[in-house]
């Protein structure tokens, strides 16, 4: 059998029935052999955005996304979607063409080092160099990317090696001696917890995107439940608990909720579940002098940026069955009246703002839709707009980039989470700095039929980084964030075949929005916004 | 900070060295010596890494090494219990009056001498990093040109 052909039948045999990608003369042999089967193939319009399909879609169906992209710029541009997959742990193989073995070193025409580029970045990956051992590799890159602390394995494939004759055996079975995720907890060391737990007077669980990553989120509620535990979650760990719930106390860091910070800052021990505890995460004096229980499934976490006074090593998932089976008590009232009342002390008091208030506008989309839409941030105000006024009940999901920050991500990650979940409600939310990095993608929604209503909030500049400079070098010290000509966009939408209109006011955003639900097709909603509005 | 010596077992492969050397860079960590070479099975290749750092960071090294898939087997060695040895060549000026002299240290450090010149002599010296440290010292006044160090490389006693 071809190589190629051995490629994808490979890719079938781990579950593969979509592949996101672009083509280039390093991979025609593979895709040949994708046209030749029963795989679906996603153009996209630039390889960043093959990744970030794959992210979308490997978060919301569960599986490992798949991408495949040529050699060179090809492999070039897709590093900022697999470094965005891996700072936020995104299960994902991506296939890279390579020119042939012998040209290697040479630097050939489209001959990058792939490879060495992507190193820091990937759980994993490979470059192969003989032919026959491309199952073996495909089936550990699967494994790797999906098992442990998920992330992305990239292969390497050179161009003469995807043309070569090889007898096609698909391995049943995966050893590899270097790899060895724990996955159960030590059960002293969960007893140990259990203890901690029941001596501690004010506990408090922080939850990141593991336990999403896990599929724990029912297993969290219920625990956190159980022993009624005070809740706060990461940006990343947005969708673990229903907001509505008792037990739920908001988002921590520097753009969390004040009433978040302060009751970690006033607890007496953190139980801190799949978060790798990060800059953004906690501010300066949270966490000091506090006792701190951490649950991650990667080791290296464990004690990276905080001191941990007892780590669990496992799948979250795992570890909160074990927890909830084996812990009998419930935290003090006194406790639970005294973060209710650092709760209601942080009321927050919208001003009455007179003009478009994107962050009513946000908790309209999130009041009027379902309990399983998808919502996806940006990077940047718009982000937080989302994360701190889009409220989580049942099934929701909120992504972003929590880690890398990669503006333009939203439109194909929602694609990816349109596709992973066709019938699911699927918002993307931008701001007009991101939209414009990646808006060729408005194409890849368009031709495949994506029911995705896409709201923009444009305030023809960085509104982040704005307040940023202003912050630190005072007020009108901005530069190099304003967008002097902002094109119309939504004649630009039109253009990509899109149905869109611009509203100025939240009353006719409410409409607008509202009436897109009812469409069965994309919808795109330009919302002018403030210059000077503010992100919290 | 004390000096640490991590013993790696990893795939041998391409790229391996790259990878693992790349992490320290990426994490900020300064490696003191580094030598490679393949174990008694020829897939798996020893590295011995020396480096200076507190404890905690050698910790968060050892963790994060262990992550990288073709890392077999990490092992912090401490001294009292492996057996570290260095190789090291050293070229020193040596003429007509210096000759026998140089020789005779040589002799008291039982270092081997491998090349002899007319201005030069080239010493082979095997032994732990501190025989090392003090046989340089002493050759200093007759004139160094050239010296190199493989680097710690080191097993683990058996009764430890």
């Amino acid at each position: 059998m071809i190589a190629s052909d051995a490629i994808i039948k490979s890719l079938e045999r781990e579950g593969v029935d979509i592949i996101f990608g672009y083509s280039g003369a390093a991979v025609c042999p593979i895709y040949e052999s994708l046209r030749r089967s029963g795989i679906k193939h996603i153009l996209v319009r630039q390889e960043q955005s093959a990744a970030h399909n794959a992210n979308g879609y490997a978060r919301i169906s569960g599986k490992a996304g798949v991408c495949i992209v040529t050699s060179g710029p090809g492999a070039t541009n897709i590093l900022t979607g697999i470094a965005t997959a891996y700072m936020d742990s995104v299960p994902m193989v991506i296939i890279t063409g390579q020119v042939g073995s012998k040209f290697i070193g040479k630097d050939v025409f489209q001959e990058i080092d792939t490879v060495g580029t992507t190193a820091s970045f990937t759980k994993h990956n490979y470059l192969v160099k003989n032919a026959k051992d491309l199952p073996k590799i495909i089936k550990e890159a699967f494994y790797i990317a999906r098992t442990g602390r998920p992330g992305p394995v990239l292969i390497d494939i050179p161009l003469d090696i995807q043309k070569q004759q090889i007898d096609f055996n698909y391995p049943t079975t995966i050893d590899i001696r270097g790899y060895r995720p724990v996955t159960v907890g030590h059960g002293r060391q969960i007893e140990r917890a259990i203890k901690k737990i029941k001596e501690s007077e004010r506990p408090v669980v922080c939850a990141g995107g593991g336990v999403l990553l896990s599929d724990a989120s029912k297993e969290l509620r219920e625990f956190i439940k159980k022993v009624n535990l005070p809740t706060v979650v990461t940006l990343m760990g947005i969708g673990s608990v229903e907001t509505n719930s008792e037990n739920y106390y908001g988002m921590v860091g520097s753009h969390g909720q004040g009433y978040a910070n302060r009751i970690i800052s006033q607890s007496d021990l953190i139980i801190a579940i799949g978060t790798r505890i990060a800059d953004r995460s906690t501010i300066s004096q949270s966490a000091r002098d506090t006792a701190m229980i951490h649950i991650d499934i990667d080791a290296a976490e464990i004690g990276k940026n905080l001191d941990v006074d007892i780590p669990v090593v496992g799948d979250a998932k795992n570890i909160l069955n074990v927890l909830i089976e084996k812990t009998e008590f419930t935290v003090s009232d006194e406790w639970l009246r005294e973060v209710r009342e650092i709760k209601d002390s942080y009321t927050q008091g919208e001003q009455d703002y007179k003009g478009m208030n994107p962050r009513r506008a946000i908790k309209f989309v999130s009041d009027i839709t379902d309990d399983s839409v998808i919502l996806i941030g940006d990077v940047g105000q718009n982000q937080m707009w989302c994360a701190r006024n889009f409220e989580i009940r049942g099934d929701r999901r909120f992504l972003t980039s929590g880690g890398l920050g990669t503006m333009g991500c939203s439109l194909p990650i929602s694609i990816g989470a349109k596709i992973g979940a066709p019938d699911r409600t699927v918002i993307s939310v931008m701001g007009d700095g991101g939209l414009q990095m990646l808006i060729s993608e408005l194409g890849v929604v368009r031709e495949n039929g994506l029911d995705i209503k896409i709201i923009l909030f444009n305030n023809q500049r960085l509104g982040m980084v704005r307040e940023l400079q202003e912050k630190q070098y005072g007020k009108g010290c901005i530069h190099g964030v304003v967008f002097e000509h902002s094109p119309d966009f939504v004649k630009i939408a039109e253009g990509f075949g899109l149905k869109g209109t611009r509203v100025i006011s939240n009353e006719e955003f409410e409409r607008v929005f509202k009436d897109s639900l009812n469409m069965d097709e994309a919808f795109f909603i330009e919302v002018t916004v403030d210059p000077d509005f503010s992100t919290i | 900070m004390n000096r640490h010596i991590l013993s790696i077992l990893v795939e041998n492969q391409s790229g391996v060295l790259s990878k693992v050397s790349g992490l320290f860079t990426r994490r900020g960590y300064n490696i003191d010596s580094l030598s490679v070479g393949e174990t008694e099975s020829p897939d798996i290749s020893r590295m011995t890494i020396t480096l200076r750092r507190g404890e905690q960071d050698v910790e968060q090294i050892k963790k994060q090494l262990n992550k990288l898939i073709d890392v077999i087997k990490v092992i912090e060695l401490k001294k009292e219990d492996s057996v570290c040895r260095e190789l090291l060549l050293i070229k020193v000026k040596a003429d007509i009056k210096t000759r026998a002299d140089i020789i005779g240290i040589s002799g008291i450090f039982k270092a081997s001498i491998v090349d002899v010149g007319k201005e030069s002599l080239i010493l082979e010296l095997t032994g732990a990093s501190e025989k090392a440290d003090a046989f340089i010292e002493i050759l200093k006044p007759y004139g160094i040109l050239e010296c190199h160090r493989t680097g710690i490389t080191a097993l683990k006693r058996e009764n430890s």
